[in-house]
């Protein structure tokens, strides 16, 4: 048509992009409805059987959690900050609950502080292990679906068993946590988490030493220590790259300082390293909590009586927690107000996600699910 | 830095409780550049407000003397009475083992318009891509979410909002929540 109008003249609409089509390279959409992609889009170029330029899309389950969270007061923000990882809930309302304690100048009961973090060792194995069962599948391997789905169901028992939610708890408060566990709660804790762990170890026997795995996953995807570090990855992306680091070791926070773990790292920083090491996160996970029941003070105050709509001075706060994607930093900027002037969280997903580029480009079409979910990555909580 | 002065954040003191490390780090910056301002030494929690014309230098200085070798967040904060938006980088270290605890909060202020027209106001702010790689996607969030055009960042696109989102960026204080 003689007409019409090159898309350059006009005024072009925000954010769009011309692109010139190339014959030899294609543009490969994945996601977001791709099941592979899990609520995001991967805009990769292939050139054959190879990636030459990986774009990730996120955005696509923005909640808008910062901007809420500045009209709700401290207390009513609990419920909603949970949700970009209803699967690691209890950790990422963590910094939150540590900022605040800082800002109102609260001090944590002994008894709270330990359920905290059994708390958090707990949703830290579901997340994992609901994690484990995706890269599972989408290597192809289904019992490894189904393996850590049913056993994920041992640690959501005890999570519900304590705070009355299977999923979404928002059992953290500031200043402690919501309720007291029930009577008898230590024993049955220790009997399926002894059990849970015994399971784990069945899992390298159909995964972890599986060929085939092992074939998909070793020397695909190579993060070197140099560039982990330079990117600013977190986590298991960055201790499966030879970096200790670990903000439970390095900055503890409640009493972690106290418990009996140690962390994980390896140096081959591939996808088969990335993945390992959630799965050795989970036997610690069992450690603390084990640690945690034995020298948890019996009896005692689990939360502290706060003011309603408590106010906060001219401050700010930098808080942060592992969790289980890696260092999940809050940023509380306060002004007298019961609602924060600004909250910034800072997501691990968010810090993983520009390691994608990185990784994927340069790989076969065929290794990007095994790169892809090795990374820890959750969309949801990437885009908050 | 004068324009800094009408927040309070500025002026809070904590610096009793802090330890050497801190202070001596906080000298290190402060003998270097004089524009610059100490906001506050807490433990382990160091801010430092800079100039927008002197933050790469600043930063540079961070990461090649002081260690500090990743971004750990990029948050911006906005404040219409005093006409500014503030961004801030929380700057950490993997490499360095005294520094595992620190997070150094490096500031910076950048004029605000009340018509916002992103990347073609006075909005701007030089990018710290090139001395922090880790801040790519960061700044990218901070261009959609406030408005700031990082000058030198290759990649100024949207990453979370939608490609036709044509309001106010959103995490400006006059954009409001419906029924709010």
């Amino acid at each position: 048509m003689s007409n019409q109008v090159h898309p350059k003249d006009k005024e072009i609409l925000p954010g769009l992009q011309i692109e010139k089509v190339d014959d030899r390279i294609m543009t490969l959409n994945v996601g977001p409805q791709h099941p592979g992609s899990g609520h995001m889009r991967i805009i990769l170029k292939i050139d054959g059987d190879y990636i030459v330029h990986t774009d990730p899309d996120p955005g696509y389950v923005h909640r808008g959690e910062e901007k809420m969270a500045e009209y709700r007061n401290y207390i009513t923000n609990i419920p909603h900050l949970e949700r970009p990882v209803i699967h690691d809930s209890c950790n990422i309302l963590y910094p939150y609950c540590l900022g605040v304690e800082e800002l109102l100048g609260l001090e944590v009961p002994e008894r709270a502080k330990y359920l905290r973090v059994i708390a958090a060792e707990l949703n830290r194995c579901v997340y994992i292990e609901y994690w484990l069962a995706i890269y599972g599948i989408f290597l192809g391997h289904s019992t490894m679906f189904m393996w850590p789905m049913g056993d994920r169901e041992l640690c959501i028992d005890l999570l519900d068993k304590m705070t009355g939610a299977r999923v979404t708890h928002a059992y953290f408060v500031p200043g402690g946590v919501r309720n007291d566990i029930p009577p008898n709660f230590e024993d049955v804790c220790l009997r399926q988490i002894n059990y849970f762990e015994k399971r784990l170890k069945e899992y390298a026997d159909i995964f972890y030493d599986n060929p085939i795995l092992i074939s998909r996953t070793k020397d695909t995807g190579i993060l070197s220590r140099e560039d982990a570090i330079k990117l600013g990855t977190t986590g298991s992306v960055l201790r499966a790259s030879g970096v200790d680091f670990d903000i439970r070791k390095k900055e503890p926070y409640d009493v972690y300082e106290e418990l009996d773990f140690q962390t994980n790292v390896l140096k081959e920083g591939d996808s088969y390293a990335r993945s390992k090491i959630p799965w050795l996160d989970m036997f610690e996970s069992c450690r603390i909590i084990r640690d945690a029941l034995k020298k948890m003070p019996k009896s005692g105050s689990v939360r502290v009586k706060l003011k309603p709509k408590p106010k906060g001075g001219d401050t700010e706060v930098y808080r942060r927690v592992e969790s289980g994607r890696g260092s999940l930093g809050m940023h509380i900027v306060s002004r007298g107000l019961p609602q924060p002037y600004r909250l910034k969280i800072s997501v691990p997903s968010f810090r993983n996600l520009i390691a994608m580029p990185h990784l994927l480009t340069g790989e076969k079409l065929g290794n990007m699910p095994a790169v892809y979910w090795s990374l820890n990555y959750w969309p949801v909580e990437a885009d908050r | 830095m004068s324009s800094t002065d009408s927040t309070e954040i500025a002026k809070t003191d904590d610096s009793s409780l802090a330890s050497d490390l801190d202070k001596s780090l906080s000298d290190s910056i402060s003998k270097k550049f004089s524009n610059v301002e100490i906001a506050y030494v807490k433990p382990d929690r160091i801010r430092v407000n800079v100039k927008k014309e002197e933050i790469i230098d600043v930063a540079s200085f961070i990461r090649d003397e002081l260690n500090f070798d990743h971004a750990e967040s990029v948050s911006g904060v906005d404040y219409p009475e005093d006409k500014q938006i503030e961004v801030v980088y929380h700057l950490g270290s993997y490499t360095d083992a005294s520094l595992d605890k620190k997070i150094l909060a490096l500031a910076t202020r950048t004029p605000r318009e009340d018509n916002p027209r992103p990347g073609n106001d006075s909005t701007k702010l030089p990018s710290l891509r090139d001395v922090f790689p880790s801040v790519s996607f960061h700044e990218r969030e901070c261009f959609e979410m406030l408005g700031v055009y990082f000058v030198g960042h290759p990649d100024n696109r949207r990453l979370l909002l939608p490609e036709d989102w044509a309001d106010i960026p959103p995490l400006r204080k006059d954009f409001r929540i419906k029924g709010r």
